[in-house]
């Protein structure tokens, strides 16, 4: 069982009690009324959906509710690190998950089949 | 001839545990969901005659309530069926929510030397006095369900959850009873 730290519960709580909440560091544009088509799209429907470190959005919602960031690896399934709502991307302690990573991941995927 | 309608509780009538665990329902209590910011908590806790609990996981009881941290603005606080625990809100006189929920969960107690482990069926908190001493509580999960979960003695628990869910729950720590009496 995968543990996940909550920076409001301040410890370590089983993934049963989290729940994903999408894409990390999407910013509502200021006046969206006046922005196009493909800018709403844009900013509405399309996501990253990256390979190797990806910030992410996670609610705590059985626990104290709350949302926060992560930033994770989706290959290994690992959380890099967690942290409040509201605070910048937050840079990731030193762990392997790179971009130069990511391509090995690439190279090493027709094996893995 | 008048007919007095008379509430039932969800758990009447239901038995369960084992050698090492005793699983009750726990008799009807006023409860309040109360959401507040920190520059309000003070006048609250005045209000309701405790202090509110401040640091995760944690609860603090007074003047015959308990209140438990479910979150960093959110409490759950237990006291006395009719115990006038809204109004108590209502005089601190600051910006909060409360809501009355006294009916809307029901508590069941267990306890025993087994109860740690009966719970540990269904929920993935560390149990342990360490990770989780005496008054320490927290919202989590309990197989399917959501429950508040309160450490009321060494050997003894108070599961918060909701009406509709407490068959259910009774239910799977029923399992969970039986299942600690073998392993003690
Ligand atoms: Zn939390």
């Amino acid at each position: 069982m995968l543990l996940i730290h909550c920076p409001y519960c301040e410890e370590d709580r089983s993934e049963l009690e989290f729940r994903w909440a999408g894409e990390a560091h999407i910013a509502r544009p200021e006046n969206i009324a006046a922005i196009s088509d493909e800018e709403f799209a844009e900013y509405f429907f399309l996501r990253n959906n990256e390979k190797g470190l990806t910030y992410e959005r996670w609610r705590h919602i059985h626990g104290c509710g709350r949302f926060f960031n992560a930033a994770r690896d989706t290959v290994s399934d690992k959380f890099l690190a967690t942290y409040k709502a509201g605070m910048p991307k937050q840079p990731v302690p030193q762990t392997g998950a790179s971009e130069k990573t990511v391509e090995t991941y690439e190279a090493t995927e027709g094996d893995a089949r | 001839m008048v007919e007095m309608a008379t509430r039932t509780l969800p758990l009447s009538g239901f038995h369960g545990g084992s050698s090492a665990v005793r699983i009750e329902a726990a008799p009807p209590a006023g409860r309040i969901s109360l959401r507040a910011r920190a520059e309000d908590v003070a006048a609250l806790s005045g209000a309701l005659g405790l202090d509110l609990p401040v640091k995760p996981k944690t609860s603090v009881s007074g003047s015959g309530r308990t209140a438990l941290w479910l979150g960093p603005d959110e409490w759950l606080v237990v006291g006395d069926l009719n115990g006038g625990l809204m109004q108590a809100a209502a005089n601190a006189g600051v910006l909060h929510s409360a809501t009355d929920v006294s009916h809307r969960n029901t508590a069941i107690l267990v306890s025993g030397p087994g109860a740690a482990a009966a719970i540990n069926a269904g929920c993935p908190q560390d149990l342990s006095l360490k990770a989780f001493p005496v008054g320490a509580c927290a919202r989590t999960i309990f197989g399917k369900v959501e429950i508040v979960l309160l450490r009321t003695a060494e050997e003894a628990f108070r599961v918060e959850v909701w009406r509709s869910f407490s068959d259910y729950a009774f239910g799977l720590l029923a399992e969970g009873a039986r299942d600690a009496a073998f392993s003690l």
